[in-house]
């Protein structure tokens, strides 16, 4: 009796929530600039240079959508959220969708209510430790202090981990990366522990990055990706569009040095065609005009390029693309076709 | 004479609401009340409505589900598999904790400095003024995360302990750990006890009472009582007959033995912290993100109560040290006998509102790492389970039931020490 109840309210408001939804597409063009919100800084990810400008791989989504929807690139006001303030920001409408490396679970989805349009990193969960600790795995870690960022999946896989592993530990919770970074150099935490990704990301801003090590056990799945409010599927189909754009972008060879030439006119591929707007009415299907999709992969760069400038091996994060290349390379990188 | 303002019965008329001033003042009251009150109504409905188009009824079952992450700072028992109710139950003891040790901290530093300001030392008033001025403006978040990142930089970690010629020692004859991460110090065991009593069952209220320090506890008071009755025999005995019988040593002892004699039968020892593995295991552990936090918020607090304690002293009119001299009263007998108790009354109402501050600002906490109310419920259970509303509605209800209960016994306390007209 009680389940139906719920459920017929659910669907009430499940209705509700789908007529009343606001048209963020609407209010984004309006606006003429896109609200997206970012890590508080997170080299690679998400961080202002010296002249605060943002960059990084998630900053490059939000710039790529910023770029399709309005045609500028810069037209973005990025947010900072720390792993706390994220869900809030997104929920009240604050932002209009959050790029921070942000893994996609059930019950973020089913019960927070946001839609994960994509992955754009396949990460786990790792931990770092000073090699001076003389630990080679994480099964060693009994009785260490742990620093975690506070609000994140990480918090929990954590306890499951030690709990699994019948050890104890003592958690420091923390609030931001930098934070975390500042007490784990002072050696308050024998151990930080996050998204491996980020752990490299943080261990490269080191003064010395080779005293070191990640440990080899990566105790989690954390599919990390852009993610808007549920209700609103047309502006949830823009963002999931634009990042597989840069996806199909870089599958078919479409890059930031050819695509002036490519987007000219009509060539003999037509998915390429139909994704560079030379052909078909994809973007009007959207909402959009023909060309977001080149404006948005001429924002930063097709996904790989966005990956290789960003976090990948020739940068100091140096990141393999491993689960990360595209699915014809052995990855899990695989955008759904264009038609 | 009551022709002059008695009302014309009956002849009562709508507009009279406005220009009868007579009624005026209660027809703008009700209008207010009708109009605050809708407000709040439609505050209510909007919240409630646009919560529903989300999709999220308020609900506070997830309360029972299980919280699924870890507390370092726990007073009672807790893992991961416990439910959020009991997270925000061991968060709200780390608030009441950090909130008691803040409130006597701040009051003893207070007072002291409250009094030396008004010192004849010139060099001594000054450095207190310098110490009120700094701490009261500057921002206690900053005096929170500052001492943190004292504790931080400058104490060694635990490695540091390690090795044949280790760069720190253990201090106080080996006894207490001063590290990085808090100070270890020891702790009283019983090799012997008689355990716990269990409390509550497996709710999520559940608790332990040591059974071994109630025991002490009832002895020692059993001591305090009879040593009670022995002096009123001696006073008795001195009232009837002018010779005091000599009897401190029974007091002492009736005190003293039965306790060490009950010390001894639970095999109390201490327990002294030692470094294993990757840290300092047994004594007790006081983290750092406790001592930082409630370092900052006593000696911010202590200064606003410094200035009011001065001014306290100040009004009380000098003619009562001046009685006091006169009666031959020395000047500290003086400070202690006339001059504080009649400032009291001046210093009690606002040290009240201090009280609640400090309470208040201890929600700062997360800033250092501290798991509080603030950090558990209204953080990470927040956060996890994404029930804003109903999370800060509780943390709003909690913080107002602490507040709500210094401020009744600190009223309490007021009205015992008021100036009472006879
Ligand atoms: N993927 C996890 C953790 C996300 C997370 O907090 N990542 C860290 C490091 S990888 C971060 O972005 N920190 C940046 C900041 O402090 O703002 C989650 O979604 O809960």
């Amino acid at each position: 009796m009680k389940k139906t109840v719920f459920l017929g309210a659910l669907t009430v408001a499940g209705l509700a929530a789908g007529a009343s939804a606001a048209a963020t597409l609407d209010d984004v063009k309006a606006r003429g600039k896109l609200n997206c919100g970012v890590t508080t800084g997170l080299v690679g990810f998400a961080a202002p240079d010296a002249n605060g400008h943002w960059d990084g791989f998630d900053v490059g989504v939000c710039r790529a959508v910023a770029a399709a929807v309005l045609g500028d690139a810069e037209a973005v006001e990025f947010v900072p959220t720390t792993g706390k303030t994220r869900f809030t920001a997104l929920a009240s409408g604050e932002i209009d969708m959050l790029a921070r490396n942000t893994t996609w679970t059930l019950s973020r989805d089913v019960d927070l209510k946001f839609t994960f349009v994509g992955v754009n990193y396949y990460d786990g969960q790792g931990f770092m430790v000073p090699k001076g600790l003389g630990v080679s795995s994480a099964k060693e870690l009994d009785g260490a202090t742990v620093c975690i960022q506070t609000g994140t999946t990480t918090e929990l896989n954590l306890a499951d981990f030690f709990r699994a592993n019948n050890m104890s530990y003592e958690p420091v919770p923390i609030e931001t990366n930098a934070e975390a970074q500042q007490q784990y150099l002072a050696g308050a935490c024998d151990v930080y522990t996050t998204d491996a990704s980020g752990l490299a990301a943080t261990r490269a801003t080191f003064e010395a990055p080779a005293d070191h090590v990640l440990l080899p056990e990566i105790i989690s799945k954390e599919p990390l990706g852009p993610l808007v409010r549920h209700g609103d599927n047309e502006w949830g189909d823009v963002v999931r569009w634009t990042l597989n754009a840069l996806i199909s972008a870089e599958e078919l060879g479409i890059t930031s040095a050819n695509i002036g030439e490519l987007g000219a006119a009509a060539g003999d591929n037509p998915e390429v065609n139909r994704i560079l707007g030379t052909e078909g009415n994809l973007g009007e299907m959207l909402g959009l005009d023909a060309g977001w999709a080149k404006a948005a992969i001429m924002a930063g760069g097709n996904y790989g390029e966005l990956f290789e400038k960003n976090i990948g091996e020739n940068t100091p994060i140096a990141l393999s693309r491993g689960l990360n290349a595209q699915w014809q390379d052995g990855g899990l990188i695989y955008s759904p076709p264009f038609r | 004479m009551t022709t002059m303002t008695d009302p014309h019965q009956g002849s009562f008329r709508l507009s009279m609401l406005i220009y009868d001033s007579r009624y005026r003042s209660m027809t703008i009251q009700i209008v207010a009340l009708i109009g605050f009150l809708t407000l709040i109504g439609w505050l209510i409905s909007n919240t409630a409505q646009n919560l529903i188009t989300l999709g999220k009824e308020p609900s506070f079952g997830f309360m029972l589900e299980p919280a699924g992450y870890d507390i370092n700072q726990r007073l009672l028992d807790y893992d991961s598999q416990d439910s959020h109710l009991r997270a925000a139950l061991i968060g709200l003891l780390n608030t009441l904790l950090v909130a008691v040790m803040g409130c006597l901290a701040a009051t003893v530093i207070g007072v002291v400095v409250g009094v030396l300001r008004l010192s004849k030392n010139w060099i001594v008033s000054r450095l207190m003024a310098v110490y009120v001025e700094g701490f009261r403006n500057v921002p206690v978040l900053l005096w929170i995360v500052f001492a943190m990142a004292i504790l931080i930089e400058t104490l060694p970690p635990p490695n540091a302990f390690r090795g044949e010629n280790p760069e720190a020692t253990m201090k106080l004859g080996e006894t207490v750990a001063v590290t990085n991460r808090g100070i270890y110090i020891p702790e009283p065991l019983f090799s012997r006890g008689i355990g716990d009593a269990h409390v509550f069952g497996d709710t999520s209220l559940r608790f332990d009472v040591s059974l071994d320090l109630i025991a002490l506890a009832s002895v020692f008071i059993a001591g305090l009582l009879i040593s009670g009755l022995i002096n009123r025999r001696a006073n008795a005995t001195q009232n009837a007959t002018g010779v005091r019988p000599t009897v401190w040593y029974w007091r002492l002892a009736v005190v003293v033995l039965p306790t060490a004699i009950l010390l001894w039968v639970l095999g109390c020892h201490m327990g002294y912290p030692e470094l294993k593995g990757f840290n300092f295991k047994g004594g007790t552990h006081m983290r750092n993100s406790l001592i930082a936090l409630w370092a900052a918020l006593s000696l911010y607090t202590a200064a606003f109560i410094a200035e009011i304690v001065r001014a306290g002293i100040l009004a009380v009119s000098k003619g009562q040290t001046e009685a006091a001299n006169a009666l031959g009263i020395r000047p500290n007998k003086t400070m202690s006998l006339v001059v504080l108790p009649q400032a009291l009354r001046v210093i009690i109402p606002p040290l009240i509102s201090n009280y609640l501050n400090l309470t208040k600002n201890s929600s700062l906490a997360i800033a250092v790492g501290y798991m509080d109310i603030t950090g558990t419920l209204g953080g990470i259970t927040l956060n996890q389970t994404g029930r804003e509303l109903e999370t800060l509605l509780m943390l709003m209800l909690c913080y107002l039931i602490i507040s709500l209960t210094i401020s009744g016994v600190m009223n309490w306390y007021n009205e015992s020490v008021k100036l009472k007209e006879r």
